[in-house]
């Protein structure tokens, strides 16, 4: 018997007329697929399309083809779900998979379309005005309180402005992602690039390593349940703190962390044995109740110095009257993050069946949050598979202060979605910790083409603005009016608060 | 178009259709109207509905409302005249009431929100029936035809007031109905406005969350409705409240010495959503003065001037000429910057002791048009 019913995903096929024989492949293939004997041979089975070997083959003579190999057509039973019963048959265990829902789901962000002005609101041109993106992260105080001050003036009363808000030149983010499951290098590249961009990144579950220290101000330091690298002075270095209850990519699951990715480094800043497997459970023990959250979030103020304090969820049913718990509990934002999401590994069952989509999320919290009059008491940022700045737009419109991104980020870092992040041989050097794979990623390198893309997408968004006719994103957030959906059904548009086209 | 004597002396509507008709092709027969202020010196305490009805019914159902809410001390048609291109015309009513003491006090509400509440339950759930104005010794005059003919429908020479706004609209977003022709108002805020709000949608949202109901689906109600959650109920300066609407630039707030740019910060961080973007250049008028103000980058044209105590301001420099013979100044006022003018002796109700005192307020502000601004470090 075969070891194994599954054939090759991918086939490796090599020109070798062209090849040098140089062995950069084998030296580039995080995953072992090559082997040298006078010349590369591919063990095609081990190859995850990563394109690594391609990238970087001189004689560019490397071809990754799907194995389109026919099996009988089954409307019923997809190719897909045959290979799964037979992986699962040979390995007895959970699958798992990482970057995210890769499901054929409804994408709602693609059946919306932005407004544009015509004559009697006119556009406005981004390149000759200003377009503000500026954003003010944290709770609003419900009105401006002022008085005079005497020189014929005006300056804010006690409490009557806002503070401890953290200012952002974008509204976008970066998201959670824990140094461990990705490398320290991808860490510093986020970090140096938030701060080049007066953004924020933010540590994910995994402790912020004592060489980002000095990005503090530009760092959301995140609270899980496992507790990994919380100590007072980790809670103070961030300009924020986030207790991460859920996550898009896993909603109700904890996270894990193989003992093959914890270092001495990473064991150092998760505080914990090194080769041990990290695991912090979906529920956190001292929450069970939203006065529990009340409590913790309480208590991460007072250790803090009353620093802003958000609370990460992933897209679920109800999540408007969650949000608005959350909000009452003293959250200064809520995180929601959509079931599309996600750069970590999770179970593949999970990622692709449990949640919601973000968009649906996002517009019901935001018609929650005002329908309770509370929507100024924090701020929503949205995250779970934002692909462009038009998807950010829309989020923007549909009720988000800001949006966050991670898949976006790790390809802004070469990452292809080869979807292997949980096995720590990532190619790209970007989820992994082997020393050989994570010097890949020049932390220099990484901040520029971060700061690229997330500029790009900014100039994209004025665009955006321009075209709409307003400059400035506050006058774009919550303003459903701007959006038009095409092809979605009646019952869809009403709970988004979106008009169909032509409306 | 408005205009303010601020010694306080009464002006003839004659004037403001004077200003008017000279603008005459920045509409096109859909829509003219007017606001006069101190044209009711005989029920100054009073609060005069003007209302327009489709039809008896409409007529019978608000006036159950007033019957049930308010003691009503005189109810009459408007008086009118019959002029050549206005027709279709609806009922036309007034009102000079006060809220029913027992019920008012059993609301919990001011007299005012008790106002906003009605002029709400009854533009949204009367059908037929719209509420024109609202306001104590103020009146809203407007209709389906040219700015000219209507003042002369409404025999706007038999009023004289203080204050006068006027409008001529050319309608892109709702058809031409007579409810729909500017000044909008609620209590004595009333708006007259030569543009179009691109962030409608995000500033009804927020109005929503306080109550108000945007049910004339025109950027123009947001306004009013935006100075009175501003100026009434959260207490804010005028000055403030015209900058919390039209914003500085993050990069002038920026360069704001930093009491001053800690206010505009939280100004901005708060009122975000409530901030007037796009093309807009806008009249409020109120008991006490008015306030004109463009949108932040001057996308439409106000112009304004002073001619002894009379403060100017309309879409084009002509209205002025044909109204004051000889201007003192004329000037542009800067991109969101306000032009304010406050009739002598007349209340400041807005925000109590908190306003500056009129050798506080900034040149700026005033509307005299050469500001002068101590140098501030440029960082």
């Amino acid at each position: 018997m075969p070891t194994s019913l599954i054939q090759p995903e991918f086939l490796v096929e090599i020109d070798y007329d062209k090849c040098h024989k140089c062995g950069r492949c084998v030296q580039q293939c995080g995953w072992g697929v090559y082997s040298f004997n006078e010349r590369p041979f591919p063990d095609d089975s081990k190859c995850r399309a990563c394109h690594r070997c391609v990238t970087y083959c001189p004689a560019h003579c490397i071809k990754i083809k799907k194995n389109d190999l026919a099996l009988r057509d089954n409307a019923n039973w997809s190719p897909e779900l045959r290979k799964n019963v037979w992986r699962q048959a040979e390995s007895g265990g959970v699958m798992l998979t990482g970057m995210g829902n890769d499901k054929p789901y409804l994408k709602i962000f693609d059946h919306l379309v932005l407004d544009a002005c015509q004559v009697t609101n006119p556009s406005i041109d981004p390149l000759r005005e200003p377009m503000e993106l500026r954003t003010y992260l944290g709770r609003k105080p419900d009105s401006v309180g002022v008085e005079s001050n005497g020189k014929g003036g005006y300056k804010l009363k006690d409490g009557g402005g806002v503070s401890n808000n953290i200012k952002l030149d974008t509204p976008i983010i970066f998201s959670p992602m824990s140094y461990g499951s990705v490398s320290l290098n991808v860490h510093k590249s986020l970090a140096m690039a938030a701060e080049r961009l007066g953004i924020l990144m933010n540590t994910g579950e995994g402790g912020l390593h004592a060489d980002l220290y000095p990005y503090g101000k530009n760092v959301i330091v995140q609270v899980a349940s496992g507790r990994f690298g919380v100590s007072p002075e980790y809670l103070n270095r961030g300009a924020a703190i986030e207790i991460k209850v859920g996550q898009g990519a896993k909603p109700g699951i904890g996270g894990h962390l193989p003992g093959e990715k914890i270092n001495k480094e990473v064991s150092t800043t998760r505080m914990i044995p090194q080769g041990s497997d990290a695991i912090s459970p979906a529920p956190h023990h001292d929450i069970y109740s939203i006065e529990d959250l009340r409590q913790l979030i309480y208590s991460l103020k007072e250790a803090s110095g009353y620093k802003p304090v958000g609370v990460k969820i992933a897209a679920v049913h109800n999540v408007g009257a969650i949000a608005s718990g959350i909000v009452r509990a003293g959250a200064d934002y809520v995180y929601l993050d959509g079931f599309s999401g996600g750069t970590g590994a999770a179970p593949a069952i999970i990622r692709d069946h449990v949640g919601i989509p973000l968009e649906i999320a996002i517009a019901v919290v935001d018609q929650r949050l005002r329908d309770e009059g509370i929507r100024n008491q924090a701020s929503i940022i949205a995250a779970g598979s934002i692909r462009s700045s038009a998807d950010a737009a829309k989020a923007i419109a549909l009720g988000a202060d800001v949006v966050a991104i991670g898949s976006a980020s790790l390809m802004a870092l070469g990452c292809h979605l080869c979807q292997g992040c949980h096995t720590g041989c990532c190619s790209w050097g970007l989820t992994t910790q082997k020393p050989e794979l994570t010097r890949r990623v020049d932390p220099e390198w990484g901040a520029e083409r971060l700061t690229n893309l997330v500029n790009a997408w900014s100039h994209e968004l004025q665009e955006i603005l321009g075209a709409l006719g307003v400059n400035a994103v506050e006058s774009l957030r919550g303003s459903r009016e701007r959006l038009r959906a095409v092809g979605l059904d009646q019952q869809t548009c009403e709970i988004l608060g979106v008009k169909p086209a032509g409306l | 178009m408005g205009i303010c004597d601020e010694s306080g002396e009464l002006m003839s509507g004659v004037e403001a259709i004077k200003a008017m008709a000279v603008q005459r092709d920045r509409g096109n027969g859909l829509g003219g109207g007017f606001a006069g202020y101190g044209i009711y010196p005989e029920f100054p305490d009073h609060f005069c509905f003007h209302m327009m009805y489709h039809d008896a019914k409409a007529k019978e159902e608000a006036e159950a409302v007033f019957d049930r809410f308010f003691v009503v001390d005189l109810a009459e048609p408007m008086p009118t005249r019959p002029v050549k291109g206005i027709s279709d015309a609806p009922l036309l009513w007034r009102y000079f009431l006060n809220p029913d003491p027992h019920k008012l006090e059993n609301s919990e509400m001011s007299a005012e929100d008790y106002i906003v509440h009605t002029v709400m339950l009854i533009n949204s759930e009367v059908d037929g029936a719209f509420v024109a104005s609202s306001g104590k010794n103020m009146g809203a005059f407007k209709g389906v035809g040219f700015p000219e003919e209507i003042g002369h429908y409404y025999l706007l020479e038999e009023y004289a007031g203080h204050t006068w706004t006027g409008h001529n609209r050319f309608p892109t977003n709702t058809p031409g109905w007579w409810g729909g022709a500017h000044p909008f108002t609620l209590l004595d805020w009333s708006i007259v406005h030569n543009g179009e709000i691109s962030s409608y949608g995000i500033n009804s949202r927020y109005l929503e969350q306080f109550g108000y109901k945007c049910t004339l689906g025109t950027d123009t109600e947001v306004a009013a409705y935006l100075f009175d959650l501003l100026l009434r109920r959260h207490k804010l300066p005028l000055e403030l409240a015209c900058k919390a609407l039209a914003s500085p630039l993050w990069t002038e707030i920026d360069r704001m010495p930093e009491e001053e740019a800690e206010v505009y910060r939280s100004l901005r961080a708060v009122y975000g959503p409530a901030m007037l973007n796009g093309p807009f250049a806008i009249v409020l008028g109120f008991n006490g003065g008015m306030v004109a103000m463009n949108d932040r980058i001057k996308l439409r044209p106000l112009v304004a001037a002073r001619q002894g105590t009379k403060l100017m301001v309309a879409s084009e420099e002509s209205a002025m000429r044909e109204v004051l013979d000889a201007p003192d100044e004329v000037w542009a006022p800067k991109a969101g910057e306000p032009v304010i003018a406050r009739v002598k002796g007349m209340p400041w109700p807005i925000h109590g002791d908190l306003h500056l005192a009129a050798d506080e307020v900034s040149t700026a502000v005033t509307g005299v048009h050469t500001a002068h601004h101590e140098p501030v470090e440029v960082n």
